[in-house]
C-alpha cells in the first residue's frame, strides 16, 4: 500500500504543479475552470493511451520511440507557454485591474487558455501513464487489491491536497504582483521542460553535440529526492546537466525574454492606459 | 505525429559515431539478471533490457540519467554514453525494493 501511495504521490504533485500555476496564472479569465478540467481529463485518457500502447511506442523509431514522444511533447508544452507569457504581456495589465470586475471577454481569454489546456493536458499524460503501468503492475502481480485502491487514492489525495496548497498559496500574492509572479513561474518551467526533451533527445541518440556533463551536484541535492523532483518540476533543475541542456534552457528564458518585451512594445497605447 | 518523428529524425541525423557495443540485461521475478554488470570505460553502449516479468518495470538509474518504462514480457533498447570508471547503479522504480543492479566501468 505504501508503495503505492508513494508513487502516485509523487507523479500527482508532480502533474499537479504545473496545474497549481497554470490555475494561478489564469486568475479572472472566465471558464478557465473548463479549460483547465479538460486538460486533465485529456491528459487522463493520453495517459491510459500511452500506457497501453507502452510496448509499441517503445519499439518505434530503434527502440527510442518512448524518449522521441517525450521530447516532443514537451517541446509543444514549451512552445504553448511561451505563447501564453507573450499573451499575458499584451493582456494580463488589463486583466489584472479588471480581476474583480465581470465580464471580461471570453473571446480574448480562448488564445492562452488553449495553451494551457495543452500544458496541464502534457503534464497529466506523463505522469499519469507512469502511476496507470506501475498499477497495472500490481494488479498483474496479483498484489491485494484493496491495499493498492488504498494507497492510490490517499496518494492521490496527498497529491492534490498539496497542489490546491500550491494554488492557494499562489493566489495569497496581490493581483497587482500575481502575474509577474505566475510569467517567471511560467517561464522556469517553460526552460526546464526544454531541458528536459534536450535529455530526451540526447537519450534518443538524436543529438550528440554538447553531451558533456557540466557539474555534478547529485551530492548535494539528487534528483530522487522529493525536494529534488519539485525543483525539477518547478525550475528545471537537472543533478547532472549536460552543456547543450544548459544552453537550451538559458536560451529558452532569453527567446522568452525577448519576445515578452516585443509583445509588449507593441501595445503602446495599452500599456499607457 | 508520425510524419513529424520522422521529420525530425531527417532534420537532426542519426549521427551516432562507433559502434556502440552491446550488453544485455534480464528483469525476471523483479530482480536483475545479471546483477552486476562488467562493462568498459570510455565506450558508447547498448543496453538490451528484456523484461520477463508480466508486469512493467521503470528501468532508472540517476547515476546514469536514464528513465525507461520496459512493458511486461517486452524488452527495450536503451543508450549508454561512454563512461568513466567507476559505478553506476541502476533500479526498477516499480519494484524498488528488489531490483537493484549495478553496472561497472572499467
Amino acid at each position: 500500500m505504501l508503495g503505492a501511495l508513494v508513487i502516485v504521490f509523487r507523479e500527482v504533485i508532480e502533474a499537479g504543479l504545473v496545474v497549481g500555476i497554470v490555475l494561478a496564472a489564469t486568475r479572472g479569465i472566465p471558464g478557465r475552470g473548463w479549460w483547465v478540467s479538460f486538460g486533465i481529463l485529456l491528459g487522463v485518457l493520453g495517459a491510459g493511451i500511452v500506457a497501453i500502447f507502452a510496448g509499441a511506442i517503445s519499439n518505434a523509431f530503434a527502440g527510442s520511440g518512448q524518449e522521441l514522444l517525450n521530447a516532443v511533447v514537451l517541446i509543444v508544452a514549451v512552445i504553448s507557454l511561451t505563447w501564453h507569457n507573450v499573451w499575458m504581456a499584451e493582456h494580463g495589465r488589463e486583466i489584472a485591474a479588471e480581476m474583480r470586475k465581470v465580464g471580461i471577454d471570453v473571446s480574448e481569454g480562448r488564445k492562452p487558455l488553449t495553451a494551457l489546456t495543452i500544458v496541464v493536458f502534457v503534464a497529466v499524460m506523463r505522469e499519469g501513464s507512469e502511476i496507470v503501468l506501475f498499477l497495472y503492475g500490481i494488479v498483474v502481480a496479483g498484489t491485494d487489491m484493496s491495499a493498492l485502491l488504498t494507497g492510490g487514492i490517499l496518494g492521490l489525495v496527498a497529491g492534490a491536497a498539496l497542489t490546491a496548497l500550491s494554488y492557494y498559496g499562489l493566489t495569497a500574492i496581490p493581483a497587482r504582483y500575481i502575474f509577474s509572479v505566475t510569467g517567471a513561474l511560467i517561464a522556469l518551467l517553460a526552460a526546464g521542460m526544454a531541458a528536459q526533451a534536450v535529455h530526451f533527445l540526447q537519450a534518443a541518440g538524436i543529438v550528440t553535440t554538447l553531451g558533456t556533463k557540466v557539474w555534478d551536484s547529485s551530492w548535494l541535492l539528487s534528483d530522487s529526492s522529493i525536494l529534488g523532483r519539485l525543483l525539477h518540476v518547478l525550475v528545471g533543475y537537472t543533478d547532472r546537466p549536460t552543456a547543450l541542456q544548459l544552453v537550451v534552457y538559458l536560451a529558452t528564458l532569453a527567446t522568452m525574454f525577448v519576445l515578452i518585451r516585443l509583445a509588449r512594445a507593441e501595445w503602446p497605447v495599452r500599456s499607457a492606459s | 505525429m508520425r510524419l513529424l518523428l520522422i521529420a525530425l529524425l531527417a532534420l537532426l541525423g542519426m549521427a551516432s559515431p562507433g559502434r556502440a557495443e552491446e550488453f544485455s540485461l534480464t528483469i525476471k521475478d523483479h530482480r536483475f539478471e545479471p546483477a552486476e554488470l562488467q562493462v568498459p570505460a570510455g565506450h558508447a553502449l547498448t543496453l538490451n533490457v528484456t523484461n520477463q516479468d508480466a508486469s512493467p518495470e521503470e528501468f532508472e538509474s540517476n547515476d546514469l540519467d536514464i528513465e525507461k518504462v520496459i512493458p511486461g514480457g517486452q524488452s527495450a533498447v536503451i543508450r549508454v554514453e561512454p563512461l568513466d570508471a567507476g559505478r553506476y547503479e541502476f533500479y526498477g522504480e516499480y519494484h524498488e525494493d528488489s531490483a537493484k543492479g549495478v553496472m561497472v566501468a572499467k
